[in-house]
Order: structure tokens, then sequence, then C-alpha cells
């Protein structure tokens, strides 16, 4: 039986790394993201007796008195300040002007053992606004991340609505995300396959230089290729320079902090991941192909659409998916070079994640990304596989 | 059989070498020419004091980071060169360590707004209205001036986010400086912010790191820029440019240090705090970079010819206004994600 | 009747860099014929057939097809059918598909494209495969298909570039036989190009042996097999033996020559010499004849058997003559012989030819 049993446990454990791997740094991430974004645990935790009783609380005025008592006992056990600053910027993040509210009451309820008047502590506590924030968050999960994700939120009566257009934008953000990258992809493909094609027809060292040209970007940082390309974008960069001085236009184009500008740039940058996989078909499809059609009385173009293009669908779809996948999270890029219409969803998850610490913003945007690109990778792989049906 | 027990032997070796090897106190600053000066007169001189290296880094803000850090336990960092906010959002959460007022000098030896439990202040710095003035011979003078297009054309950078943004918008609509925030306060004022915003939202420019700015007037790309004082003051003594900061309208806030909850070196690290915040040490900082000092006695001692450049001098000081932390606190969240929102209109 | 030359090469030349690869060759193809180049690689007859294809520009010469030059039109209005090694096929396209693309660009109706296809696919005796795509189908088959989509568009020439040399043994004697079989019933006109000699002698009407950009010789398979010219013809087509003797005496083509060892020998040559040159005497194996005394052959010498060989349908005997090594292929019915018998050879003089060293 060991003996049996020997050669599949150094199989396994070759792939052990692997394993771990995966589970480390892509199974976990993504499951802490889906928990973050829809856990809300900690005024439930920490404020549990005022939890208790918010959750029968019908919601309408006057406050229950033992809810007062609750909540003021649950002040006075919780010693941990990093726990107490998070129910602090939980309550915050819901309605603006808990911290300062909180805040004077934590020191009001320090200073003495005995009962206390919330309402003469700070005016705010007497309106029932406060205290339907409270009991909103008590759940221990809570959709108004996800909802917020998606520029809707619960109304006062628990009700979806959407949230006002100058509140939230992003769903624009998430559309304009999409179309960027869909244009940068669409313009590696202008790019891309045409060079693609010129270096799989060519050999040796010209085809080395070329395969160079492309591979470069890889080898430099991603900052300091965006930052060339601001040197070169800017209203006295090269371009426009270059324009004037050939006279073809007289006034700067706006290249820079324009939507043109981002589009140019990561085109460069991602360029690579779209010539590379159309090379690599074209370098297993028998050469003499084109030959051959030509022979059979195709005009070039003709032999192209109805002969390279085809056999190289495969690199373009592969292609096309890589710089769309790697566009969708693009941030440095439209960060420097783009104008404030530009930014993409990375740009709105970094300001909640490292800004504002707000941990289930930033998880649910992520999580709502993640479905949509999950969605579009289902949709292509139906296409594609329909296509191989067909042929 | 051998080689594997050897080979454990150097792993368990390696493993109990690093985690009896303590990290050498490490301090967290803006980086550029700040921390260049900061090198000068703080790190390396305690370095040669208490006898034991100084690792510095830099980072770019972000109360988010900082928290993770703290959450994730055993933090990397030791002190940290934090803004206003970011102290009193870390204070109320206590991923701070707390001060000990004693080492430092007491607390009256501060400016007031340096003082807080959790950290020490340690310089007052400006973000002002700048321009380049081999460009401009007769520049703007106030934030009204910085909204006019048509007698000032060109572009203009301000800061992205909420903060500033909005007060500088309630100044450029006439609003004076000791009733901002009450306007602010209110969900009209607000509007009125954003509406001043909208009209010159064609014209706007958002940077992110405080080089940035710098960088569009140098180019040209803008005619003006709200900017931080002490990058100005440095850029135009190490490049020769002229760039004028309109000290009117110009809010100041206080950087302070702060010590990580139980960071590995956090006893160090007040001391590290104590030597910086020395009045003879604090005083050379002006000499690399225009900032104000927070102590009373190093800000007398500052030599008159910098005295010009520095926020806290009382001529600048006079029609500045002091950042409201308080309200950022409350509504930072709020506003940033309206500001937000509105940007991506 | 002088039959007007269908395509012609005239004084073509092609020029790589530094390497000429044909060099002022010319050649006239006459319509209805199966001619083959024949030639070692680099020998420069892939790159004929290329530029007949008007895949490659020659560097100097016209091609000529019907008297009129060929040079300026570009491949896909040359109206010419290439059969590659490699068949080509258009992988994404199935059999019918890969066979209708040179009608469709032809702008042939749906109708006739689709009995055209069914018509030849009959003709490569390849029915019912036409929905498969080429990927699914053997070696065989695809070359067939390849064949098929030329033949379909009746082109002007079929140029066949090595078709059958990734095929096995089998299946290329198969092949040979259907193409030949459809040149002699479709009255094609093909330039075959082959490295491999015994192909080219069963299959052509006449074949051009190309050495370095040039011909060596072309005439008939029998010409070049029984007459050949030059040592490398004689050498590159089957094997032969080679004798280094001097010429003697004689009058256009029967001639007498001294071997090393003073015998003089009547043979053939191609030309009149001087006295004394050195030249070669090649025989092949065939045609060496072998008795127990020197009666009733003609130039009989003395020899010894050092090998003899069971081969299936013939024996292959190395045998010593004056000491220069021979290889004769005897017949199975003669009595057997061992190594070290001491026998005679001989030879007619119209089975051994004079060639220029």
């Amino acid at each position: 039986m060991t003996a049996r049993l020997g050669p599949h446990l150094k199989a396994s454990a070759l792939v052990l790394p692997l394993v771990l791997f995966l589970a480390l740094f892509f199974v976990w991430p993504i499951i802490a993201m889906l928990k973050q974004s829809v856990s809300d645990p900690v005024v439930h935790n920490t404020l549990s007796q005022t939890s208790a009783i918010a959750a029968q609380w019908n919601g309408k005025a006057p406050v229950p008195a033992a809810l007062q008592d609750a909540l003021v006992a649950d002040i006075r056990a919780t010693t941990d300040r990093q726990e107490m600053g998070a129910v602090v910027r939980r309550l915050n993040s819901a309605k603006s002007g808990f911290r300062t509210l909180m805040r004077k009451t934590r020191r009001a309820i320090r200073k003495t053992d005995g009962p206390i008047n919330l309402g003469e502590v700070d005016k705010r506590w007497n309106e029932v606004a406060w205290w339907h924030t409270i009991a909103q968050a008590s759940s221990p999960y809570t959709d108004r991340y996800l909802l917020a994700a998606l520029d809707y939120g619960r109304d006062k009566h628990n009700q979806i609505v959407a949230l006002p257009e100058d509140a939230s934008a992003n769903r624009t953000i998430l559309a304009r995300t999409f179309v960027i990258s869909l244009s940068v992809m669409l313009s590696c493909l202008a790019i891309g396959l045409p060079f693609a094609m010129v270096i799989a027809s060519t050999s040796g060292w010209l085809r080395n230089v070329l395969l160079a040209a492309v591979l470069l970007p890889l080898w430099t940082s991603l900052l300091v290729r965006t930052t060339a390309w601001f040197i070169i974008l800017q209203n006295n960069g090269l371009i426009n320079s270059a324009l004037q001085a050939l006279g073809i236009t007289d006034q700067p184009i706006p290249l820079i902090f324009e939507r043109t500008g981002v589009i140019i740039a990561m085109t460069h940058v991602l360029l690579p991941f779209m010539v590379l996989p159309i090379y690599s078909v074209l370098l297993s499809m028998p050469g003499n192909l084109m030959q051959a059609a030509s022979s059979l009385g195709a005009h070039p173009i003709v032999a192209f659409l109805k002969v390279m293009l085809p056999l190289s669908a495969r690199g373009i779809a592969s292609g096309s998916l890589l710089v769309f996948m790697s566009s969708i999270g693009y941030y440095i890029t439209p960060a420097l070079i783009g104008g404030p219409s530009d930014q993409m969803i990375s740009s709105v998850i970094a300001f909640y994640a490292t800004e504002s610490a707000n941990w289930g913003m930033a998880g649910a945007l992520g999580l709502v990304l993640l479905s949509i690109t999950l969605l579009l990778y289902v949709v292509y792989g139906r296409l594609s596989a329909e296509k191989k049906g067909v042929a | 059989m051998k080689k594997w027990a050897l080979l454990a032997s150097v792993l368990a070796l390696g493993a109990m070498s690093s985690a009896s090897q303590a990290r050498d106190l490490t301090i967290t600053s803006w980086g550029g020419s700040y921390q260049t000066a900061q090198q000068d007169i703080y790190f390396k001189p305690f370095s040669e004091k208490v006898g034991k290296p100084v690792l510095d880094e830099s980072w770019d803000g972000g109360y988010g980071v900082l928290q993770a850090k703290v959450k994730a336990g055993a933090p990397n960092w030791d002190a940290v060169q934090v803004e206003a906010e970011e102290l009193a959002l870390g204070c109320d959460d206590g991923i701070f360590e707390m001060i000990d007022w004693d080492k430092m000098g007491g607390e009256d030896a501060f400016m007031p707004a340096a003082v807080s439990d959790c950290g020490v202040g340690t310089i007052v710095w400006s973000l002002a209205l700048a321009y380049d003035g081999s460009k401009l011979s007769d520049g703007p003078k106030n934030w009204a001036d910085f909204w006019d297009v048509k007698k000032f054309p060109g572009k203009r950078a301000l800061r992205k986010g909420a903060k500033y943004t909005l007060e500088f918008a309630l100044l450029a609509d006439g609003v004076p400086a000791d009733e901002l925030y009450d306007v602010l306060s209110t969900p009209e004022g607000i509007d009125r912010a954003f509406a001043k915003l909208d009209e010159l939202k064609p014209d706007l420019v958002w940077w992110e790191s405080g080089a940035q700015p710098l960088q569009f007037l140098a180019s040209g790309e803008v005619a003006m820029a709200a900017s931080y004082n002490g990058r100005i003051t440095s850029i135009n003594k190490t490049e020769g440019k002229n760039f004028k900061i309109v000290w009117p309208g110009s809010i100041y806030a206080v950087d302070s240090w702060v010590i990580l909850k139980d960071a590995e070196n956090k006893e160090l690290a007040q001391d590290f705090i104590a030597f910086a915040s020395q009045p003879e040490n604090m005083a050379k900082l002006p000499e690399y970079i225009a900032y104000g000092l927070t102590n009373k006695e190093a800000s007398s001692m500052v030599p008159d010819e910098y005295k010009a450049d520095v926020p806290t001098t009382p001529e600048n000081l006079e029609e500045a206004l002091s950042l409201n932390i308080d309200f950022w606190i409350d509504n930072s969240e709020a506003l940033n994600q309206r500001f937000n929102a509105w940007l991506a209109q | 009747m002088t039959e007007q030359p269908y395509i012609e090469f005239r004084k073509v030349s092609k020029v790589f860099g530094s390497l000429t690869v044909v060099d002022h060759l010319d050649l006239t193809i006459n319509k209805g014929e199966f001619v083959s180049l024949l030639g070692p690689s680099g020998s420069g007859k892939t790159t004929l057939l290329m530029m007949l294809a008007g895949f490659e520009d020659p560097t100097a010469g016209d091609i000529l097809l019907g008297g009129s030059v060929l040079n300026r039109t570009p491949p896909y209005k040359r109206n010419m059918g290439v059969v590659f090694q490699n068949y080509a096929l258009f992988p994404h396209l199935s059999v019918a598909e890969n066979i209708a693309f040179p009608l469709k660009r032809r702008g042939v109706a749906k109708a006739e494209i689709a009995e055209r296809v069914n018509r030849v696919l009959e003709m490569v005796q390849l029915p019912d495969q036409s929905e498969k795509l080429p990927s699914q189908l053997s070696g065989g088959q695809q070359q067939r298909v390849a064949l098929a989509r030329t033949l379909v568009f009746e082109p002007n020439v079929v140029l066949m570039d090595e078709p059958l040399g990734a095929l096995d043994k089998n299946l290329r004697e198969q092949m040979q036989y259907d193409i030949r079989r459809l040149h002699r019933d479709l009255g094609l006109t093909i330039v075959f190009v082959t490295h491999d000699q015994s192909e080219a002698l069963t299959m052509s009407d006449r074949i051009a042996v190309f050495n370095h950009g040039k011909i060596e010789q072309i005439g008939t398979p029998q010409d070049i097999y029984d007459r050949p010219n030059t040592h490398f013809v004689a050498e590159f087509i089957g094997e032969t033996n080679l004798i280094p003797v001097k010429y003697r005496e004689g009058d256009h083509s029967r001639c007498s020559v001294t071997t090393k060892t003073g015998k003089d020998l009547e043979v053939t040559s191609p030309v009149t010499l001087f006295r004394g040159t050195e030249v070669l005497l090649s025989l092949r194996p065939e045609h060496i004849e072998l008795g127990d005394s020197a009666e009733g052959l003609e130039n009989a010498m003395p020899a010894r058997i050092s090998d003899v060989v069971y081969q299936g349908d013939h024996l292959r005997a190395d045998i010593e003559v004056d000491g220069t090594k021979l290889v004769a292929r005897l017949g199975r019915h003669l009595p057997p012989h061992d190594p070290g018998d001491e026998v005679f050879i001989g030879f007619r003089p119209q089975n051994a030819r004079v060639i220029l060293p």
C-alpha cells in the first residue's frame, strides 16, 4: 500500500507550492474581499447590547430609553480604542458628524459612573436620525457597500433607492472604465496585428530587433514609461513642438489630461500583450498559405481577409482579452496623464482603500468589477466556442 | 537523509537569525527635498547620538495605509510624519502610541495646534496659490483671480480631493475667511462651493503628488497652481525659478510625528521625536525648506533671511487661515465621495 | 511539325545577396508536357518554380507563357496551380471550402462550384470527405485535396514542389501513378520539382537535371539514364561504375579506350577526343555480364568476386578487376558464385559510355 502511495505523495508534494501559492495569493484575497464587502460586524460586536435592542425597535420615534442606556453601557464597557474607533468610523461613514458626536459622548461617559442623559451631552441625540443610523448598522451583514458601489442606497424606510446623481458616480466610472479599456484594446489591435505580421514575416536579426522593440516596454517600469509619455504629450512636449514646427497646427493640440493621451500611453504599455499572442499563432501557421492563396487567384487583400485574418483569430482573441483585462485595472496611467473625466474605477477603489480606510466599500467595488469581468469572460468563452463549432 | 537534515538546520538557523535580528528604527516622512533636509538635521545626527542605524522611508499619506499596518500587527514603521487629519483619526482609533510629553520638553514649549495625545507637531505648512513670476509680471492676488480665466488665461492645478478645494472655492466666491467653515457646514454652503467649482471645471488640472504642480508650472502646462509653500521656495533656490506665493487665502496646517501602535522601536521613536523637537535642531530646518516651526523657541531662532518664506511669519499669517480638522474628520468621507462623483461627471 | 514552346525561360538568373541560385538559365516546356526539375537541394530547381509561379522575381532574364512575357504579372493573375510539399491547405476551411476557394475568387456561380467540387473530388478518389477539416485527413488524403484544389480551376500549368516528399513509400507510389493518370487524362502541363531520381524517371516526359543553378542535361528519362553526358548526371541518376581510362581512337560514337593496365575496350562516346585524353567510363551495374570463360563476352576481362548479396529480385556482386572495384547487378537465374571465385566479366560497347571528368 505504502509503496503504491509513495509516487502519488511525491507528485502531490511537487504541486504543493503551486497550490499553496494559489490559495494564499489568489483564493484567499478574493474570499477576503467578498467577506469584506458584505460583512459589517463592528457595531454588532462592539455595541452588542445596543444592537440587540435596536433590532427590536420599529424605527419610529420616540427612541426607547433602553436603547440609550444600552449605548451608554456599551461605550462604558468598551476599553479597546481601536475597536471603538472602528465603530465611530463605521457610523460616521453612514452619517457625517458621528465622529465629533461620539468623541463628545465618550468623554462625558468617561467622567462619571452614573446614568447619563445623552440629550444633555449633545442635542443631536434627541434627533431620531442618529439612532436610525445606529439601528441600520447593527446587523452583522450589510448590502450597503454593494448597493453604494452601484450608486444605490437605502432610505429611512429601508427601501432601495438610487443615490442622487451628484453623490455617487460609480456606474459612470465603471462604464467609462470599460469604454477606455475597449478603446485601448482596439487601438492595440490596429497597431499590433500588422506589427505581429511584419515580425512573423521577417527572420534573423531583423526579427530580433522588432521583437525587442515590442518587449522593451515590458522591461521598463510602468511609472517611467508613463512619465515619459507625460513629457512627450504635454503642450510644449515633443509631439506638439514637432507639429507646430512643421506648421501643421498653430496651437498645441491638447493631448495631456485628455482621453487621447491616456489611450496613447496605455496602448504603448499594453501593446506587447497584443503582439505576442498573435505573433505566436502566426508562427505556428505554415509560411506559404498566403502564396497558396495567391496562386489560387486571391488578390493579397482578399487573401488577408479570407486566410490570414481567420487564422490569426485565436491570437487576436487572446491578445484582445489580455489587453482588455489588464486595462480594466489601470490606475497610474490615467491618474498621471488623464484629466478628471478619464479616471478609472481602480482609482476609486484606491481612494477607499488607502485614503478613507473604508475597506467594505473598496471590497464591494472590487467585487462588482470582478463580477462584470467574469461575466464578460463567460460571454467571450461562449462566442469563441460557437465559432469553433461553426468551423 | 543527511542532506535533508542539513537543509533543515540551515533553514532553522535562517529563521532564528531573522527572528532575533531586530529591525532598526524606521522613520517615515514625505520624501523629496524635505526628507533630504530631515536626513541632514534629524536622522543622521540622531543616529550618531544613539550609536544605532536609522532607516528612513517615504510615503504619500493615506489613513488606510497606517491603519492596515497596525491592524496587521508588528508594523514595519516606527515614527511616521502625518497630516493633522490622520493624527486625529488615528488618535481616535488608537492606532498610535501615546506621547510622553515630559520627554518632549513639556506641552507649553509648543504652539497649541502642535499638541495632541498621540502626536507632536513638527512643521507648519501652507497650501497656497503659486504662479511663475517670470511669466506673469502682474500676478494673481487672491483666489478670485485664480477663478478669473479672462484676466489670467491658461489652466489651473488644484490638489485632487475635497479638502482645500472647497475652501478655495468659497474664498473665491467672496466668503470671508472667518465664516468659511460655518458656510461649509451647511448643505447650501457645499452646493455653493461645488457651483463655484463648476465654473472653473474645464480649466482645472488635478494633482496628487506634491511635485506635480511645480512640474506643471515649470512646463507652462498651467498658469497657476495650489502648491505646498515649502516646495516652491526650494525649487526657486535649487533651480533658479521665480515662482511666487500668494499668502492671503493660503491654508496652513500642522504635520506631526506619531508612533505606530506596538511598533518594535517605540521607545527609541519617542527619543527620536524628542530630538527632532529640540529648538536647536528644529531651527535648522528653514535653511533647507521654508516650513514654519512648532517649537516656540525654535521659531524665534530662525534667521531673518528665511522669515519671508515661512508660513508662521506674522505678515504671512495675517490673511491665511487654519485648516479645520474637526470639520474634515466628520465630513471627509461624504464630501470626498461627492467630490469624486462631481469629478467623474 | 515544330512545336511552339508553351513556357520559355530566357537567360533567367536569380541572385540572393552574393549567392547566385539560378544562373543564366534557358529552358522550354511544351504544352501538355510533364517536365521534372531534378537535382540536389540548393541546385536552384525550387527557385525556378517559384519564379514561374510569380512568388519570386527573376534578377535578370524573361519568363514567357504562350509567347508573352510573364515577369510583371502578379501570381494571382497567372492562373497557375501550385501544389506544395506541405499541402498548404487552409486549416480553417473544410475540404469542400478549400477546393471552392479558387472558384469563388473567379466568381463562379454557387451551383457550378458545388458540381465542380464534387467532380474533382471523385477525380482524386476522395468522395464523401468534403465536410472534413484538413486536420482530420491523412497526409495522402490532404495531398489529394491540394491536388483537387489546383485542378478544379483548370490552370494553364500545374507546378508541383516536391509534392510527395512527405509521404511514405506505398502512398508515394500510388500518388505517382495517380498524378500520371491525371496528366494523361486531362492533358495537363506539369512542372514537377523533385530530388528523387526514381520519381523523376517514373513520371516525366523530360527531365532537367539541375546543378549549381544550371541545367546539366535535359532529355527523356531514357536519355538521362542511359546516356548521361556529365560526371554529375551519371552519378546522380541511378548507380554507375566510373572507371578511369584513356581515350585511344574512334569516330563519332564508336571508339576504343585503354585501361590503366593497358587493356583496350570498345565503348561509345558522345564526342571525338584527342588520343590519350583522360576520361571516365560509365558502366551501369546491370550492364555487366558474367561468365566462367571469356567466351561469348564482349570486352571480356578476368575478374574476382569479392562479395555477393541476395537482394530479392536480383543479386548484387562486388567484383575486382585489375585492382578496380566494380558493382554488378546479376540475374537470379545465374549459377551461384561464392566470394573468391575467379570469373570473367564483359559488356556491350553501346552500354559503356565515355564521359568527361
